[in-house]
């Protein structure tokens, strides 16, 4: 009906952010109480552990879990595992780039459809994002081992139309890591995304085209700069992850594919703790680094 | 004329259901030009065909010699200011004005977006964005970012319906003084009789998907042409009647036994039933059996039933022999005192502020007005 065009008009004089209730807001101690279980918890599982990983990346590493390990300040663990796994490092943040990436790619028009263009099967849709989460990491990357393998459809059928050779295979690829990783990683890049696109008015974009932008240009100067924070967010939640991972390197990918991930584990089995803690921090460092960089670079602060 | 928009038996059917229905409209270039109607009769839907937004199922709609039917929105030379605003609140108020003008490849627009910001008295806000403004500055920024294009038609789609009554009013004088300021042509939609009154040269009044009157907004008032617009703009009273004759341009009415007359100039209908109307405000409210001129039409026998004291006049509310209640508006002039509930009364009015409509059309039609 043309009368639904006659919604709900637009805030009126909508009251300049104002003072008095955030103040009554600040004061007494029910702010404090309320941050108190989340402020143990992490005090508990996130600051202390980050204190022992960094006295354990500092420790002498000739020492060994059976025989204990002496607080020597020992940095050279940082220059060794630098020197010894900048290959891992460089890798697991290009792998993380290139899922990141595909994520975007898939995940911004199957966020734009849901948001725009789904109508009733918005809910459905949604549900079908997340319905992975229902079965457990390890099990669906373990899946991708089957889908990928050498005898399985889809490879027989690259085959055939001759995009991969006759011997080739997508297992045990870098192919095959990044895809891991990519679907991996793909729900978290979608619902942040959805969240920022299903917020955007309509309207806005109607009001772009009758302002002489065509459809691409509504894109690039409306739905884009709102759908930034959800970008972000999307690439945050991808990123971050995608680089501290190792099975999907472990179950798909081969010995030139091992992330920084794997050797972190690796190490930690064969009880070199030092090293591993120095690995570990160093990646949290570069991590803290590059999203610092980039969320300036994306003008989208408030999210931190 | 040269940039006259004119909607040639457009339709518009959203399923099974017409929202416009074969509708024609001239509506020369540079007028100020309203469309009014109760919410669902198709305006804001006629409004979106114009601006590209909606396709028509039929007909054609044209600017000038330009058939801009199926012209995308970001290709016609028309600027919608929208109901909600629909401002960017990602872009400051500046980038907000200068959005259109940046699309459309021109680079230096900082001197015509001040200049603009002037001409809605916003030039302060220039760096604010949206959501810091109230809701008539964010009305004057949108109005300005759809001005700035110097469009050939410019839509105000409900434009001031988000604002308080004071801003309203005083919106309304400032939209008409910008109107002709600019000289632009302005397709206003409108649910608001009064709004449409105050500013637009013509009005057409919209119902169903049709038009049913279209004129001045004096002629539309004085002399509507159905019940519905009767009753839509302004108030009524509609009493039935019969046509006994007619002399000259005079029409001679029997109203429930009561011989009357009226001027054919504003008769819709000139035999056998006809629905009598006169505007409250044109009825003179009489002490039972007062003198009286011969020339006046009279209806004797009146009880007031109900007194609204609202200001600057008052409205009576006076039964009638036959049942029916008339509305009667008097203003409070203080010359005399003012009747109480239970006075018996005559109602008197001139015999050409009469109007006769056809009697088939239902007389409650566009009575219960939306938003009042």
């Amino acid at each position: 009906m043309s009368g639904a065009r006659d919604l709900p008009a637009a805030p009126v004089d909508k009251a300049l952010p104002g003072h008095s209730d955030e103040d009554t807001r600040r004061r007494g101690p029910a702010g404090y109480l309320l941050m108190l279980p989340g402020g143990l918890w992490l005090a508990l599982f996130f600051v202390v552990p980050t204190v022992t990983l960094v006295s354990t990346s500092l420790y002498d590493p000739s020492g060994s879990l059976a025989l204990g390990y002496q607080m020597t300040g020992h940095w050279q663990n940082y220059t060794q595992s630098l020197s010894d796994y900048s290959p891992q490092i460089v890798r697991s943040f290009l792998y993380a780039l290139m899922a990141t990436a595909a994520c975007v790619l898939l995940g911004f028009p199957l966020a734009y459809a849901i948001a725009f263009k789904a109508g009733r099967w918005k809910y459905v849709m949604l549900v079908a994002v997340i319905a992975p989460f229902f079965t457990s990491f390890l099990v669906r990357t373990l899946a991708w081992q089957y889908l990928l393998g050498d005898n399985e459809f889809l490879v027989s059928m690259l085959r055939k139309v001759h995009i991969l050779g006759s011997d080739g295979y997508l297992l045990d690829t870098p192919f095959a890591v990044v895809t891991g990783l990519t679907y991996g990683f793909l729900p978290f890049m979608v619902l942040p995304l959805y969240a920022s696109l299903e917020k955007i008015d309509p309207r806005l974009l109607e009001a772009g085209a009758d302002l002489y932008a065509s459809p691409l240009s509504v894109f690039r100067h409306v739905t884009l700069p709102l759908a930034m924070p959800g970008l972000v967010a999307g690439t945050l939640l991808t990123f971050i992850p995608a680089s501290g991972d190792y099975i999907n390197a472990e179950l798909l990918g081969n010995p030139r594919t091992r992330m920084v991930g794997n050797e972190i584990q690796d190490l930690f089995g064969a009880g070199d703790y030092p090293t591993a803690a120095a690995l570990s921090v160093t990646l949290m460092v570069a991590i803290v680094v590059l999203v610092l960089v980039y969320v300036r670079r994306a003008g989208t602060e408030e999210l931190l | 004329m040269s940039g006259d928009l004119t909607l040639t038996s457009v339709t518009k059917s959203f399923g099974r259901f017409t929202a416009v229905d074969d509708l024609y409209l001239t509506i020369p270039e540079g007028s100020f030009f309203a469309l009014l109607g109760p919410s669902g009769c198709g305006k804001t839907t006629t409004l979106r065909m114009v601006a590209g937004l909606e396709e028509p199922t039929a007909g054609t709609i044209t600017l000038g010699e330009q058939d801009i039917t199926r012209l995308k929105p970001y290709k016609r030379p028309v600027n919608t200011v929208f109901q909600s605003y629909a401002l960017f609140p990602h872009l400051t108020i500046a980038q907000n004005v200068a959005f259109g003008r940046r699309r459309q490849g021109h680079k230096n627009v900082d001197s015509e977006v001040e200049k603009m910001l002037e001409l809605v008295e916003l030039q302060a806000m220039a760096k604010r964005r949206p959501a810091q403004l109230s809701g008539g500055q964010q009305q004057r920024v949108a109005l300005a970012r759809a001005l700035i294009n110097q469009p050939q038609v410019l839509l105000l789609d409900e434009p001031l319906g988000a604002l308080d009554l004071k801003l309203r009013r005083q919106m309304q004088i400032e939209l008409k003084r910008i109107q002709t300021e600019v000289g632009l042509t302005f397709v206003h939609v409108t649910h608001d009789q009064e709004e449409a009154m105050t500013m637009a040269d013509t009005v057409a009044v919209m119902n169903g998907g049709r038009i049913e009157q279209l004129g001045a907004p004096e002629e539309l008032y004085e002399a509507p042409a159905t019940t519905f617009v009767a009753n839509f703009l302004g108030q009524s009273n509609l009493v039935a009647g019969k046509v006994v004759g007619r002399d000259g341009s005079v029409i001679h009415l029997d109203v429930e036994g009561t011989a009357i007359t009226a001027g054919s100039a504003r008769a819709r209908s000139d035999e056998g039933d006809v629905w009598v109307g006169v505007r409250p405000e044109k009825v003179y409210i009489s002490e039972k059996d007062e003198e009286r001129g011969d020339e006046l039409n009279c209806l004797v026998g009146g009880v007031v039933s109900d007194v609204s004291f609202v200001g600057v006049s008052t409205q009576y509310l006076v039964r009638m022999p036959w049942g029916q209640e008339l509305t009667v508006f008097e203003q409070n002039t203080g010359n005399r005192e003012r009747f109480r509930p239970g006075d018996p009364v005559d109602l008197l009015w001139r015999p050409e502020h009469t109007f006769l409509l056809d009697a088939s059309q239902d007389a409650a039609a566009g009575v219960d007005r939306e938003g009042e």
